[in-house]
């Protein structure tokens, strides 16, 4: 590590510092009575990520039970059809319960076992949290209950289903929007409840601290698969990254172990809704402010009394008004780019990898996909982009169905 | 001396506690909410904790959020709550007033600018429900310089050490959370609230007022029996909720809760 461009940004592994701050973004803005259950939490996770045993664990599950590491995968015609940058996938699709989001919750679900927990809560806007959840909590026979927004139990049938197999208890919620961040708001009021014997899966890099920093830890696996592979399959380190933002946690996965890598542009791209000009979409970075939402300070969607404004997304994944306060503070700081793709972008993105690839991706990830469709042109043939195919598309398909007109 | 303080004191001289309501602002109406306050006063309340409504009540049960989703569909905003302290202290300079709430319509006002117009309207303390005070180092000194109590929550989960360090930022009063919950959660239990009362008591100099589960006249002099005050919420928004259509009754039902609360507390 001796490159001059390597030691010129800050030192973003020193990122967040004790009390979870991220420059002036992070943090743990909440009532009193979780403070405690935070700082057993952290103090629980600070031990743990430096025990050989649990990383051996979290290996040893990522492998076995998820199938890591994910291929990254040459996209040959569609880097033909753009004609400019070569493109790679990292194929998060391929996991068990078919997205990124299961490295998460079998780190967490090891840090429940460790504490002795028997009952697990999570929130979930697509259900790919939901299910990841319900997935580890059967696996270890823990009490799961799942808090899923009305109008996303509407939009994404199949999961809810998935998780009640798998033994889970889908609660509805009916306030607010009756979305992501409502369901976010009921596990919090749950776990204020329910906190002796609860154990909360966060399912994105934001929340109080420690949760965007152990999140972060745990999908940085990607990243760091990524590096490797991109070193061993293309001889050399990405140009670009680019990973579709709601949370935020398939997107720092990615990006935390490029950051030091200064040659390596990163996009992190937002939902557009029914574009940036409409007000109706679900991109803070691009068109928000900063607050304090669920816990941390970030940018949030919000109006001028400060209370949060409705988001709009064809994707129930990226309908979300917040987002990690490390992608904040990352954008403030000019590390990381952040754009949006807007639901027509997605869904002609989501048709196109799939008809040229034969990849089904999850409308979420397509974000990236109609971002990089436009990146790719304007780049070299000797370059090339790694995007992180956050999750698969089953989950969309009626969805996509419903737009075409198609009921089943 | 604050009002907050003078209240205290003069209550200990009497023997008495504080009979401390909550009401969300602008919940139905904008109109309905000093009204209320003064009869809160007629009826026997010591301070007044008036709500600032919030889209994303992470801290309230059902009865409070949809207050909140009342006083937000009427239009009121953090300016607008303050204008209300404005007019009810046109005829009432003496009852405390704690705005309570969440923090971000104060970020967006900006903490300085908020702690001036709590000074301009003569709110006198202000709780914010997620700002513990790991996070209060800049915005303490701002409400501190200009005599704004900081009032903040103590929990059953709450260790001893975190009791002393919220008792060292806190000034007014302390507010015990009296069960792991949100606010209108189901009964508390008097003997645990009146031991976690006591441990308080001996980290912290500040008087203690209790709330979340106090429900009625009974449970009222229990809790007052064990501390220095008692905080009713939920019970009174109810009758917001159930005056929807008829908001000038809202005012004698909710005076009627207070006074049957007054009379228990001050049965000898």
């Amino acid at each position: 590590m001796t490159q001059s461009s390597e030691s010129s940004g800050p030192d973003y592994k020193a990122f967040p510092d004790q009390n979870g701050h991220f420059g002036r973004f992070g943090g743990r803005f909440v009532s009193e009575t979780l403070m405690a259950a935070l700082d057993e939490l952290d103090v629980m996770y600070r031990r743990l990520k430096d025990d050989p045993q649990f990383q051996a664990d979290f290996d040893y599950d990522l492998a076995h039970y998820v199938g890591r590491p994910s291929p990254l995968y040459l996209a040959e015609r569609w880097t033909k059809q753009l004609g400019g940058a070569r493109i790679w996938l990292k194929r998060e699709d391929l996991n068990h319960t078919g997205a990124h989001k299961v490295n998460n919750t079998i780190g967490q679900a090891l840090l429940a076992k460790h504490m002795g927990k028997k009952r697990v809560i999570a929130e979930t806007g697509a259900g790919q949290h939901g299910v990841a959840s319900a997935t580890v909590a059967a696996r270890l026979g823990l009490e799961c209950h799942v808090f899923m927004g009305e109008e996303d139990i509407r939009r994404q049938r199949l999961n809810v289903y998935r998780m009640k197999l798998l033994g889970a208890n889908v609660v509805p919620v009916t306030s607010g929007s009756r979305t992501l961040k409502d369901a976010m708001n009921e596990a919090m009021r749950d776990w204020v409840t329910n906190v002796d014997d609860t154990f909360y899966i966060i399912g994105t890099v934001a929340g109080p601290h420690p949760y965007p920093m152990l999140v972060r830890d745990f999908q940085s696996v990607i990243g760091r698969e990524a590096r490797a592979q991109s070193l061993k399959q293309a001889g050399k380190l990405p140009d670009a990254l680019v990973a579709c933002v709601g949370g935020g946690s398939n997107a720092i996965g990615l990006f935390h172990p490029f950051l030091d890598d200064r040659d390596v542009a990163m996009y992190g791209v937002e939902a557009g809704g029914d574009g940036i000009d409409t007000g109706r979409h679900a991109a803070p970075l691009s068109a928000g402010r900063p607050g304090v939402l669920h816990g941390n300070r970030t940018y949030l969607m919000e109006d001028d009394n400060g209370q949060i404004i409705e988001t709009h997304s064809v994707s129930a994944g990226l309908d979300y008004p917040g987002v990690g306060p490390e992608h904040s503070w990352l954008k403030d700081i000019g590390r990381v780019h952040y754009v949006s793709a807007d639901d027509n972008e997605a869904l002609a993105a989501f048709r196109e990898l799939t008809r040229i690839e034969g990849i089904m991706p999850a409308l979420e990830s397509a974000h990236a996909l109609a971002y990089a469709r436009k990146l790719a042109p304007q780049m070299d043939a000797d370059q090339d982009i790694v995007i992180n195919l956050s999750g698969r598309g089953d989950k969309d398909i009626l969805t996509v169905a419903e737009i075409d007109g198609i009921h089943f | 001396m604050s009002r907050i303080e003078a209240c205290f004191a003069t209550l200990k001289e009497q023997q008495r506690k504080a009979l401390i309501p909550y009401i969300t602002a602008g919940d139905p109406t904008k109109a309905v909410t000093v009204p209320v306050m003064h009869a809160m006063v007629e009826a026997g309340a010591d301070v007044i904790e008036l709500g600032v409504p919030f889209s994303d009540p992470m801290a309230d049960g059902p009865v409070i959020q949809k207050a909140c989703e009342r006083a937000l569909a009427a239009g009121t905003g953090l300016r607008d709550v303050l204008a209300m302290v404005t007019e009810f202290r046109r005829d009432n300079d003496t009852t405390p007033v704690v705005l309570m709430g969440y923090l971000n319509p104060v970020e967006i006002m900006g903490y300085e600018r908020f702690a001036d117009a709590c000074v301009d309207a003569g709110v006198d303390g202000v709780l914010l429900v997620d700002l513990p005070p790991e996070e209060c180092d800049e915005v303490a000194p701002l409400f501190k310089t200009r005599g704004v109590d900081l009032i903040f929550l103590i929990a059953p989960t709450t260790t001893d050490a975190r009791i002393s360090r919220i008792a060292g930022a806190a000034s007014g009063y302390l507010y015990y959370v009296s069960l792991k919950g949100v606010t209108g959660s189901a009964s508390l239990n008097v003997e645990e609230v009146a031991r976690r009362v006591e441990t308080i008591r001996n980290l912290a100099q500040l008087p203690i007022g209790v709330g979340f589960g106090i429900k009625d006249a009974q449970s009222a002099r229990a809790v007052s029996q064990v501390s220095d005050g008692v905080v009713v919420g939920s019970a009174l928004v109810n009758q917001s909720a159930e005056n929807v259509d008829t908001p000038d009754r809202i005012a004698p039902a909710v005076a009627a809760i207070l006074a049957d609360m007054r009379a228990a507390m001050d049965k000898q």
